[in-house]
């Protein structure tokens, strides 16, 4: 494929060498013309001379590098057309300004001779037609002495001729005995040394005259060998807009010109048959689908509606308020603050998008610099964001709250705080109220027991016991007075001597008919013992030693049963049950379930309570078993009180609720109250009224009305009806015990500030 | 006991909702055209009520669409024509990477295009429903009317948009359907009541746009080019609501008086400027345009009672009044003021309206006219003034639209500090903060005279304060009793000696009423305590939000106390 293609550009080379051959015969035709009137004879001499040095210089360079071969490539690859038709082109100046002019001079063919003799035989091989141009030729008048032809002249080296002239006898080499140093002579002698070369044909060195060396010099620099040659000649246009007289070519039309093109028939037909089948759709109008718009709800049919049920419509984007406005009120402007925060904010977290902006006229009011994103996160919002149907609630506030009985109506009810009982130096644990309603004891972390009248907060009685008091509790038999205290790991029994005489005597009846029992305990974990000199006087009389501390005491609704609780997590020795009058205890646990809070006796009936820190066991102290497990839903319960029916329980735990239980109900709290606001302390019920109170570390003490009904199908009903305050925080402690007046509708409450309050 | 076993997440709510990847997949589409078949369909995610069981039991974050929607996705016939699409991208390309010249020609000859129409009829099944959404497509319609027309989106399409907001506001204009307007710093609102759907748009200030970068408008082209559809259709059926032609063509009485002008710009190009002047109606189907409506009879709908009714008249009739607020006023506009959102609102109050020739096209009288009554001027002052005419600023015509009745002049003269410019969107319920201004307006609206009323609110003002001042006084009685308790109380507590003293009490007077006050807010507070936890909380929330409501509305109202303070010292300062 490849030589085929150079082949196709040397002929197209060919053909493009002969039109410019043309052209500039055409040109020197011209040219001669105008010669012929004007020119002189000695200048054209000159060219001619110049011309033919030109061919023999270049001729002798090529062979003085040895590059003959390369030349003769070249020729036959044809690919030097241009180049020798511009010889051939010289040449035939040349000849016919020899044919015009006969006064050429012998020498000066003689030199031409060899290099004419050359090129002739270059052009034998391309042209042809240029033959009939050889018949004025003169070459045979010039002398050609070596008949060799082109061939190598080293293969005449090892022979004493160089070749034969015309006759056939050898020309001999001139004798040339030039030593290197007759070379070097020369060189410095011989002034033309330089311009000295040899004639390889002939042997014989030839100097160069002045032209001879100006032309070489020219071709060296690249330019024309001819001086007065112009390179811009006036360009005659051919091919031009204008319109000639005469075609270009005389060549005439083809005869396809004339009939209808098969191939072209054949494509139209194609053609027309893809646009009868519908293959070739004729171009569209765009205008037709865009902005052309009928009435499309001409026919509204109810069908697709039912479709388009679960489709929610976007909702509308919210309309602007007085901030957004270009001149809103004043108050609408943000003050130095609100804009610092404004900007602090994280751009969600944002009231308004903007900054409120105030202008004094319209013209003043820039383009909005977010309009284009605003829209853009609309967009967004419209097939990002999940929609969700959000049913309002349109409640007014109102009527969510209950309607309940009037607190008026429940009354009585304490509602003021009227005395305060001061005395004690340290907060007070604990109080109880006397069965008969006349004093109150009160055990405090001082060391001391005190015991006061309730109508006047007097002081009555002071016993300093040697250590905190963690309990104290008001035998609840009115025909004994008997207070028990939990103090360390001892509960002691206390005669305050505080009632008419027959009263005093019975209790110390009490405590001293069961002496003779008192030997069959005497394995037991604990041990009681009299009291004895200084505490007997101070009204001490019993002190019952436990192994571990003891939280809290309290009695059997009889007075001769006496429960003590030691919490402990590890041991199944946590709660006791005390016999006063026969000086008798007992473990009624034989495992441990969990850390016991508190415990209490049923009112009525033989059950025992014990509350540890999340549930209310009950147990039948007669069967042995426990009936049920109240639940509290608490985390850890602080304090429990049986309801006088003994139906009800209420437990108040250390994260703020009290829960209301109803044993025949559930054993699920009926109610959680979650009033307080911190641990509540404290809870105790009315013995008469339907009260219950509960004392909280927030200082508050809460009494509700909790009316029980005897009908089982009526649930029991419970309003809180006052919030007494009153106790001072001290230590993050507010109201540590709370119990209410045997009798009246009062309610006491001992507070960490050291002081005991009577609301009434 | 046999029976296959259950599979998890092959029942319930898992098949019910299906990913956006999943989606995708199913409807062999890529992403953008996904997201664009959904902004054309209106398909939305859904959030799903248990994340978790949805996703397979993992709890990574994705966006869920109802597995019925894609669906339904499946047969929309635009599926097949985004495919055809990217085939014909494809080819495009494809010819010329071959540099095949012709062939890209023929290509782009045949491009697949699409119509919408079918998707809007779907989508908006009755006119009424169109109507109800056509808010979004204002908006963005009357954006991209403003671009200017290099890059960002075709010329054709801001066109077409252009030419959509001008129907729609000659609509709007001869239906005298304007119900409010409002300069915010954002733009321009308005509110149209159309065939009984309060539609309200904002259209930006005239000014070119500064690009942003970090916006995709491929989407807001996608949703252009829907909205585009929506707009054409709605304005089609409202033009045929009211007997006028469609597409527009003006009166032939304005044509002949347009034409008059001469030559302003090329015939076909003009028309939809002259059209956008706003300053001439427009030709009716019926050509007994300027009829009357007829007067319409009260029907009293059932289990209505009187007193509604006759509310209704007055607001119907107050509404009549709206209409006509600018009937026989003749403005003229000065090249400083915006005229299009002027001419717009003025002729939608039947008032005459007219601008400098040089400003736009459609001027119908000059300045030197002597029955112009208003002429709006945005400048501090100006040169030449015509005796017989106000001079008054823009905002006058705006706050005047949104007041229901024509407002004193006297607070719009030229350069005189406006009053300040209400958002007529705000509707005050009791307990909510009502600017002075809103007050002026509201006793203006109830015929009474402004003066009196300044006085009144101040007078208001300060006894309100006073009450309170007495609040605090009893307030702080209490409090010093309870401090002399408890100095008593320590005294007692800390000193053994107690100084036997009797100091002369003083008559607590008690006001029933207080009392009875407090009992109750007591009550309440019990009864609150026994709220259930529920209620308890949604009562918390809804008194937290009213408690907020308050303290805003008490800010607002200092703030302005302050300001007022501020500036009568001002006042002050200035006479002395």
């Amino acid at each position: 494929m490849f030589p085929r293609a150079v082949m196709e550009g040397s002929s197209s080379e060919n053909t493009r060498s002969e039109k410019i051959e043309k052209m500039k015969k055409v040109q020197e035709k011209s040219a001669k013309k105008k010669r012929s009137k004007e020119e002189q004879e000695e200048e054209e001499q000159k060219d001619v001379e110049v011309f033919i040095f030109n061919n023999k210089v270049s001729e002798e360079e090529e062979e003085e590098d040895g590059d003959l071969s390369d030349s003769e490539d070249s020729v036959f690859s044809g690919l030097e057309d241009s180049g020798s038709d511009s010889d051939e082109d010289d040449e035939e100046k040349e000849e016919k300004e020899e044919d015009n002019d006969e006064g050429l001079k012998e020498e000066q063919k003689q030199a031409q001779q060899e290099d004419e003799e050359e090129e002739e035989e270059e052009e034998e091989g391309v042209t042809e037609e240029k033959e009939d141009e050889y018949k004025h030729d003169s070459s045979d008048e010039e002398d050609i002495r070596n008949t060799v032809g082109n061939i190598p002249m080293e293969w005449y080296k090892d022979f004493p001729h160089i070749g034969y002239d015309l006759d056939g006898k050898k020309i001999y080499k001139p004798i040339r005995n030039k030593d290197e140093l007759d070379d070097f002579l020369d060189k410095m002698e011989n002034p033309d040394y330089w311009r000295t070369v040899q004639d390889k044909q002939t042997g014989s060195d030839v100097v160069l005259s002045d032209e001879q060396v100006q032309l070489v010099k020219r071709l060296q620099m690249g330019q024309f060998g001819d001086v007065n040659f112009n390179e811009y000649q006036p360009q005659v246009e051919f091919f031009s807009q204008d319109v000639m007289l005469h075609p270009v070519t005389n060549r005439p039309a083809d005869k396809r010109s004339f009939i209808p093109s098969l191939l072209e028939k054949e494509k139209v037909s194609k053609l027309v048959h893809a646009i009868k089948m519908g293959w070739i759709k004729p171009r569209r109008d765009d205008q037709d689908t865009r902005g052309r718009y009928y009435d499309l709800w001409a026919s509204e049919d109810t069908s697709i509606l039912a479709k388009h049920k679960m489709h929610l419509p976007a909702p509308k984007i919210r309309l602007p308020g007085h901030h957004e406005s270009y001149n809103p009120p004043p108050e609408y402007m943000f003050t130095d603050e609100e804009r610092a925060l404004w900007e602090q904010q994280d751009p969600a977290d944002r009231k308004f998008p903007f900054v409120p902006r105030s202008f004094s006229s319209l013209r003043h009011v820039p383009a909005f610099p977010r309009f284009i994103h605003e829209r853009f996160e609309r967009c967004l919002d419209l097939y990002l964001c999940p929609r969700q149907r959000k049913m309002r609630v349109n409640v007014n506030p109102e009527d969510l709250i209950p309607k309940l009985p009037k607190p008026k109506d429940l009354q009585p009810f304490p509602t003021t705080q009227s005395l305060v009982y001061r005395g004690h130096t340290g907060l007070v644990r604990s109080i109880s109220v006397s069965p008969s309603g006349q004093w109150l004891a009160s055990g405090s972390d001082d060391g001391s027991v005190r015991f006061w009248e309730v109508c006047s907060s007097r002081c009555m009685k002071t016993i300093q016991v040697g250590g905190p008091v963690k309990s104290v509790a008001w035998n609840p038999n009115p025909s004994v007075c008997l207070l028990a205290v939990a103090l360390d790991s001892a509960v002691l029994i206390l005669s305050p001597a505080l009632a008419d005489r027959q009263v005093v005597s019975s209790s110390e009846r009490l405590l001293s008919s069961q002496q003779e029992t008192e030997l069959m305990e005497g394995a037991s974990i604990v041990t009681w013992s009299d009291a004895e000199g200084e505490e007997l006087n101070q009204g001490i009389r019993l002190k019952i030693q436990h192994p571990k501390a003891v939280q809290q005491v309290t009695w059997h609704a009889k007075g001769d049963y006496l429960a003590s609780v030691m919490p402990d997590h590890s041991s199944h020795l946590q709660v006791l049950i005390h016999q006063v009058s026969r000086r008798r205890s007992q473990n009624p646990f034989r495992k441990n379930k969990g850390l016991v809070q508190s415990v209490s006796f049923h009112p009525v009936r033989p059950y025992f309570f014990v509350a540890t820190q999340r549930s209310v066991r009950i147990y039948n102290l007669v069967k042995q078993e426990m009936t049920k497990k109240l639940q509290a839903n608490s985390k850890w319960i602080s304090s429990m009180a049986v309801h006088p029916a003994g139906d009800h329980v209420i437990c108040g735990s250390y994260d703020c609720r009290l829960s209301w239980f109803d044993l025949d109900l559930s054993t699920k709290p009926y109610k959680m109250l979650r009033h307080h606001k911190k641990a509540v302390r404290g809870v105790a019920y009315h013995r008469l009224y339907p009260l219950f109170a509960s004392a909280s570390d927030d200082g508050s003490v809460i009494v509700c009305h909790g009316t029980v009904y005897n009908d089982l199908l009526q649930n029991p009903l419970i309003v809180p009806v006052k919030v007494l305050r009153g106790h001072v925080i001290t230590h993050d402690l507010g109201v540590l015990d709370v119990t209410f007046h045997p009798t009246q509708p009062w309610v006491f409450s001992s507070g960490a500030d050291a002081t005991i309050r009577l609301f009434t | 006991m046999g029976g296959l076993q259950k599979k998890k997440f092959e029942r319930g709510s898992a098949t019910n909702y299906i990913t956006r990847n999943k989606a995708r997949k199913k409807l062999s589409l890529s992403l953008p055209d996904f997201r664009r078949l959904c902004i054309l369909k209106g398909i939305y995610p859904h959030e799903p009520k248990h994340k978790k069981k949805v996703n397979k039991g993992s709890t990574a974050a994705r966006t869920f669409y109802l597995l019925k929607d894609i669906r339904f996705l499946l047969h929309e016939p635009i599926v097949g024509k985004f495919r055809d699409y990217k085939v014909f991208v494809r080819k495009l390309k494809r010819a010329y990477g071959k540099t095949e010249w012709s062939a890209v020609e023929r290509l782009r000859e045949n491009k697949p295009t699409y119509k919408l129409d079918h998707i809007i009829k779907e989508r908006y099944p009755s006119f009424i429903d169109a109507l109800r959404d056509i808010d979004d497509a204002l908006c963005m319609c009357f954006l991209f009317s403003t671009f200017a027309r290099t890059g960002k989106c075709h010329v054709q399409t801001i066109q077409l948009c252009r030419r959509l907001t001008v129907e729609w506001m000659n609509y709007v204009i001869a239906s005298r359907s304007l119900k409010k307007v409002f300069i915010s710093i954002k733009g321009i609102y308005y509110q149209a009541e159309v065939m009984g759907q309060l539609i309200t748009w904002l259209v930006p200030y005239q000014f070119s746009h500064d690009h942003p970068t970090d916006v995709d408008y491929r989407v807001m082209a996608t949703f252009t080019e829907m909205y585009t559809t929506l707009q054409g259709f709605v304005n089609f059926r409202l033009y045929h609501s009211l007997n006028l032609i469609y597409p527009p063509k003006l009166d032939s009485k304005a044509e002949s008086q347009l034409e008059d002008e001469g030559a302003y710009a090329m015939n076909s190009e003009s028309y939809l400027e002259k059209l956008s002047a706003l300053s001439s109606s427009l030709a009716r189907v019926v050509s007994s345009a300027e009829e009357e409506e007829a007067e319409l009879d009260q029907f009293p709908v059932e289990g209505e009672d009187i007193e509604k009714m006759e509310a209704r008249e007055k607001e119907q009739q107050q509404q009549e009044v709206q209409k006509k607020i600018f009937v026989g006023l003749k403005f003229f506009l000065n090249r400083e003021s915006p005229r299009e959102s002027l001419a717009f609102v003025i002729r939608c109050f039947g008032g005459e309206v007219s601008w400098d020739k040089s400003v736009c096209i459609g001027s119908t009288y000059d300045v030197k006219d002597e029955t112009i009554t208003h002429q709006i001027v945005d400048r501090p002052s100006i040169e030449k003034q015509y005796i017989n005419r106000y001079y008054i600023q823009p905002q006058w015509v705006y706050d005047c639209v949104n007041a229901k009745i024509l407002l004193p002049v006297e607070d719009y003269f030229l350069g005189v500090t406006l009053p300040p410019h209400l958002s007529p969107f705000v509707e005050e319920k009791d307990g909510d903060y009502v600017p002075p201004e809103k007050l002026k307006i509201m006793a203006l609206q109830r015929g009474e005279k402004p003066a009196n009323d300044e006085e009144e609110e101040e007078e208001e003002e300060e006894e309100d304060d006073e009450d309170d001042e007495e609040e605090d006084n009893e307030d702080e009685e209490e409090e010093a009793e309870e401090k002399n308790l408890k100095k008593m109380e320590q005294q007692r507590s800390q000193g053994k000696s107690l100084q036997v003293k009797v100091t002369p009490g003083k008559v607590k007077v008690e006001n029933p009423e207080r009392l009875e006050q407090e009992e109750k807010a007591e009550e309440k507070r019990l009864a609150i305590m026994m709220m259930k936890k529920k209620e308890k909380y949604l009562y918390d929330k809804i008194m937290f939000g009213k408690k907020r409501k308050v303290r805003e509305a008490n800010k607002l109202a200092a703030k302005r106390k302050a300001h007022d303070d501020a500036e009568k010292s001002k006042k002050k300062k200035a006479r002395k």
